[in-house]
């Protein structure tokens, strides 16, 4: 057995839908995937050893509305040579981002919250915030366009 | 340094559940002083987000709030706006409808069960790790779940949002052809369910813990229709259950509590199976009939093996409906609108959801207001926790290690889902300045925007 990839992901503001197509695709992958990626940081999948640092490709799910996940994903973009964007929420902020277009009277409902947990001015795309080398829009992913960005990924690492 | 019986268990993120959540329980002279279950999901505002969208179309925006039970809120979404409409769905719509909650609870059941739980009770730390030792168990994991997956996808276009069902009908309807070939796909993948069913049974850790059940029953043990019942005996109609619950503000978590009569509750497999075992399919009934004496329950590990069971009941529905049924093709007729109210009631994979939703005169969304199972769950959870933390530390056995990981384990029993949780604004936050969770009476499900205007 060859190297592997060492992958992780994580999600933030979002309905991890796209966590669930990843573990639905594993009905299919889970034995070639298992040989091929190694997991560095996937809580879904593993309690213990969840850490970002020597992370080749980070799949990064889900749009960043408060300070914390914004300060979490500029550090997993400094421990991760790839990064790639999952789901329509981390590619284009929506519908996560909905209330970024709240009328005033909305906002002012919902500001209570917002301030009490540190919840960003907007709503950002993944994109806003740090550089993105790969997309899987779809919502939930496209699991076509996954199985690309995963082969051109592990291509580029050289694992078979 | 810590003194002698002096410690807190904090838990940042627990793992192999859905979405974020942390935890934490403080321990003074060896009595735990409180357990805290914080929610950390960052909140997305969908109670404000559908208002002024049409009726038609909220349904795929509210499935959104969650990727694994995505259809749970579909499902319930329409029910509710059904009744603002007046709409009386097809014979063939009610069995697709039912087909798709059959799908959803073997999919989402079986991810639960073998991808988070199966570690946990096997003594490996993930399913990478069990396939080592055991290929063929996960190759059986796998060829149910995918069973699950694949039936959603036939009957209602995908199993994670998906398209086909609609308010008033079915956008398209699968052929006979797919149902046969379905209902063998699930006969096969139904001998390996069983052989699950069994294992959890032997393998199922004790932890019990007094408290009472909530569950929609009815007589088929299916998701949709029938009436909220409680272990205490009693049943309420859909229109009334809210005038039995309290909401629980919890400060520290970005997600609401209730209480049904002022007491914490549980809903979910482990309370369906408790209230309503004698309704399950009679196939799965023959299969699993050494573990029906085992419901109802206190044991809430036992969450898992009704999880278990219930993959059989929704296969053995929805083999017999893909046998029996005639599907033909049902044009969809986009529905008028007209201002009204409606209220919906399922049974989602980890227990009762309810939706009331209001519409105006064009079709607009004006009002919506959820109950989410993880939320009913929250106070549940919390006191079980507590108790659980008390029994290691007075039995004296283990360390702090091996308690955080048993508090883990028995989060993980109840399938807590953070993303639904967290969808509801809290309301009255200026009033919870203090970390005590703050308990109000719910009044009724439309005093939402009043309340949260003040």
């Amino acid at each position: 057995m060859g190297n592997k990839l060492a992958v992780s992901w994580i999600t933030f503001a979002c309905c991890e839908d796209s966590s669930i197509i990843f573990v639905e695709m594993l009905n299919q992958h889970f034995f070639e995937w298992k040989d091929k990626l190694e997991f560095r940081y996937c809580r879904l999948l593993k309690g213990k050893g969840n850490d970002f640092e020597g992370t080749d490709v980070a799949f990064v799910e889900g749009a960043i509305a408060t300070a914390a996940d914004e300060a979490k994903l500029k550090e997993i973009r400094a421990k991760s040579k790839r990064l790639v964007a999952i789901g329509s929420c981390a590619c284009i902020g929506m519908p996560s981002a909905q209330r970024n277009n709240f009328d005033e009277a909305t906002r002012r409902e919902i500001m209570l919250v917002a301030e009490r947990f540190g919840h960003l001015e907007k709503v950002h795309p993944v994109k806003d915030i740090v550089k993105v080398d790969y997309t899987v829009p779809g919502c939930p992913m496209d699991e076509r366009l996954f199985l690309d960005v995963l082969g051109k990924c592990l291509a580029e690492f050289g694992v078979q | 340094m810590h003194r002698e019986g002096e410690f807190d268990i904090d838990i940042d993120h627990l793992s192999k559940i859905e979405g974020h959540a942390d935890l934490e329980v403080r321990v003074k002279e060896g009595k735990v002083q409180h357990a805290r279950l914080k929610i950390s999901e960052a909140k997305r505002f969908f109670t404000q987000g559908v208002r002024g969208k049409s009726c038609l179309n909220v349904a795929q925006l509210v499935s959104r709030i969650c990727g694994t039970c995505s259809i749970a809120h579909l499902s319930c979404c329409i029910e509710a706006v059904e009744n603002a409409l007046g709409i009386t769905p097809s014979e063939q719509t009610k069995l697709l409808r039912n087909l798709t909650m059959d799908g959803l609870m073997v999919r989402d059941h079986a991810m639960h069960l073998y991808i988070f739980c199966l570690p946990d009770i096997l003594g490996a730390d993930s399913v990478l790790e069990l396939a080592d030792r055991d290929k063929s168990l996960v190759e059986k994991a796998l060829e149910v779940k995918s069973a699950g997956n694949e039936l959603s996808k036939i009957v209602a276009g995908k199993s994670v949002h998906a398209p086909f069902p609609s308010v008033g009908g079915y956008t398209k309807v699968m052929t006979n052809e797919q149902a046969k070939e379905m209902a063998h796909t699930l006969t096969h993948a139904r001998e390996h369910a069983i052989e699950f069913v069994e294992l959890f049974r032997e393998k199922l850790p004790v932890f019990e813990r007094k408290t009472h059940f909530i569950a929609l029953t009815n007589p088929n043990y299916e998701y949709i229709g029938g009436e909220i019942c409680s272990s205490e005996g009693y049943c309420v109609s859909r229109a009334n259950f809210w005038e039995h619950l309290d909401r629980v503000v919890v400060p520290y978590s970005q997600a609401t509590g209730f209480e049904f009569e002022g007491r914490e509750y549980m809903v979910g497999s482990l309370s369906r199976m408790n209230l309503n075992k004698d309704a399950l399919h009679r196939e799965t009934k023959k299969d699993v009939a050494n573990c029906l004496p085992l419901f109802p329950s206190n044991n809430i590990y036992m969450n898992n093996l009704a999880q278990a069971i219930e993959i059989i009941n929704g296969m053995d529905h929805a083999i017999e409906k893909l046998e029996s049924w005639d599907f033909k093709p049902e044009p969809y007729k986009t529905p008028a609108v007209k201002a009204g109210s409606g209220i919906g009631v399922i049974e989602a994979p980890r227990g009762t959801l309810y939706y009331a939703l209001k519409t105006n005169e064009a079709g607009m969304v004006d009002y919506i207001n959820l109950v989410i199972p993880t939320a009913q769950n929250h106070q549940n959870i919390e006191k079980d926790v507590a108790k659980l933390v008390q029994n290691d530390i007075d039995a004296g056995a283990k360390g702090q290690d091996e308690i955080s990981m048993d508090v883990e384990k028995l989060v993980r029993a109840y399938d807590p889902c953070m993303s639904c949780a967290t969808h509801f604004l809290k309301l009255k936050m200026k009033e919870t300045g203090r970390a005590m969770p703050k308990k109000s009476k719910a009044r009724n499900p439309w005093t939402f925007a009043e309340e949260g205007a003040r």
